[in-house]
């Protein structure tokens, strides 16, 4: 049934944002460290063992890529409540002080990146994620070894 | 007549949010296909558009949060709030490819370290250049450069003065609405098209709203892994906040 899957999904969630609100409490942090990482690490996990147990079923899956097929409209959703006009009067510090940090992590991320070993060849797996993501949720039945399909609508 | 819409905006507002969101994004990819051949995500013009009603709203309402403000479209921020948004980033480690991520596992924790600690260093020297000499100014702002979160939980910690609360989060603001529109611009150049540069953007840029919405308008398939690094950096950064960094500033400043 679709609804376990949501409700996997939700109780993921739940106990993620708790970890993080304990974990910022042992840290004497007034935030919440890291909840949410937790709670998709905790999904990641839950997936795997209901997979090897082969009781991934049709339902739990289509609850859960559901909600990551409404993330683009939820982000975007987002961006229509942001304080923009804030961002827009800052003013020349808060300018600088955005755009410099933003443009060295840029480039951190072009360092970071080329670390390490070679590319691997993108996998089916990846590609079917962005498609889900994206919007997509054609080929759910033949997941994870869905064949090559555009990613998102570029 | 115009009066009964309204009410049924309001009376229905996250089933309305639905409907309006949607209208967004068809707009979008419309104008993706036809005004760009498909060069420009569709997703990327709806943030962008997105943002723009904002600052429309923000301006005729004068409020803070965007077209939210306005009472037709307060479901918009119950759809686009903390909580569906946090459950939807879930939702997408289900797709995660989980040896990918687990290799990538290192470059994810030094990204997070490099993404606190550089955007502190440039938002302080920024203060310093603009004037301010005391170390709690001077770390609220800089916490700021690390999110718009981090920013106000370092000055309220620190019991810093409203104009420069004010000016740290609007600092984190303007950065994560720079993430979200400059990403797709920069992507190709900084070699984000795989997992692991991903979890390395995740980390490096910190806000999760500005890593959402940038991954988003770049590659679908990027989002969970930079959104698997993205969330632990405003916890991070709340933890160095008003410690190491106002500890580390105060030495330097006296």
């Amino acid at each position: 049934m679709t609804i376990f899957g949501v409700a996997l999904l939700a109780l993921c969630t739940l106990i993620g944002v708790f970890l993080g609100d304990l974990l910022g409490v042992a840290l004497g942090v007034k935030a919440n460290v890291g909840g949410v990482g937790l709670a998709m690490i905790l999904l990641i996990a839950a997936r795997s063992w209901l997979l090897a147990r082969g009781k991934l079923g049709h339902g739990v899956k289509l609850g859960v890529a559901f909600w990551s097929t409404m993330y683009i409209p939820i982000v975007v959703a987002m961006a229509a409540q942001q304080n923009v006009v804030a961002a827009v009067r800052g003013g020349p510090i808060v300018l600088i002080a955005a755009t410099v940090s933003l443009l060295l992590c840029f480039a951190c991320v072009a360092l970071l990146g080329r670390f390490g070993r070679p590319e691997p060849a993108e996998d089916a797996q990846i590609r079917h994620g962005g498609a889900v993501i994206g919007g997509d949720l054609d080929d759910d039945d033949a997941a994870p070894v869905a064949p090559p399909h555009s990613v998102g609508k570029a | 007549m115009l009066h009964m819409i309204e009410h049924v905006f309001v009376e229905q507002s996250l089933v309305a949010a639905f409907a309006v969101v949607g209208a967004l994004m068809l707009v979008s990819n419309f104008a993706s296909r036809r005004l760009t051949a498909g060069r420009v995500h569709g997703s990327a013009i709806a943030i962008v558009l997105g943002l723009g009603l904002a600052y429309v709203a923000g301006l005729y309402t004068g409020g803070k949060k965007g077209v939210a403000d306005l009472p037709v479209f307060a479901g918009i921020g119950l759809m686009g709030g903390a909580m569906l948004r946090d459950f939807a980033i879930v939702a997408t480690a289900f797709e995660v490819d989980v040896v990918e991520a687990r290799r990538a596992g290192l470059l994810g924790v030094l990204a997070l370290a490099l993404g606190t600690v550089i955007p502190f260093i440039v938002g302080a020297l920024t203060a310093v250049a603009f004037g301010y000499t005391d170390a709690v100014s001077i770390t609220t702002i800089g916490a700021g450069a690390v999110t718009y979160i981090v920013g106000p939980v370092t000055g309220a910690a620190l019991g810093a003065d409203s104009a420069v609360m004010a000016l740290s989060i609007a600092t984190g603001v303007t950065k994560a609405v720079m993430v979200m529109v400059g990403t797709p611009l920069v992507a190709k150049l900084i070699g984000l098209d795989n997992p692991r540069s991903a979890m390395a953007f995740g980390g490096l840029m910190g806000t999760v709203s500005g890593v959402a919405g940038g991954l988003a308008a770049t590659d679908p398939k990027l989002v969970p892994y930079g959104a698997l690094t993205a969330t632990f950096h405003t916890g991070i950064g709340c933890l160095v906040g008003p410690s190491l960094f106002y500890l580390t500033v105060r030495a330097i400043v006296g």
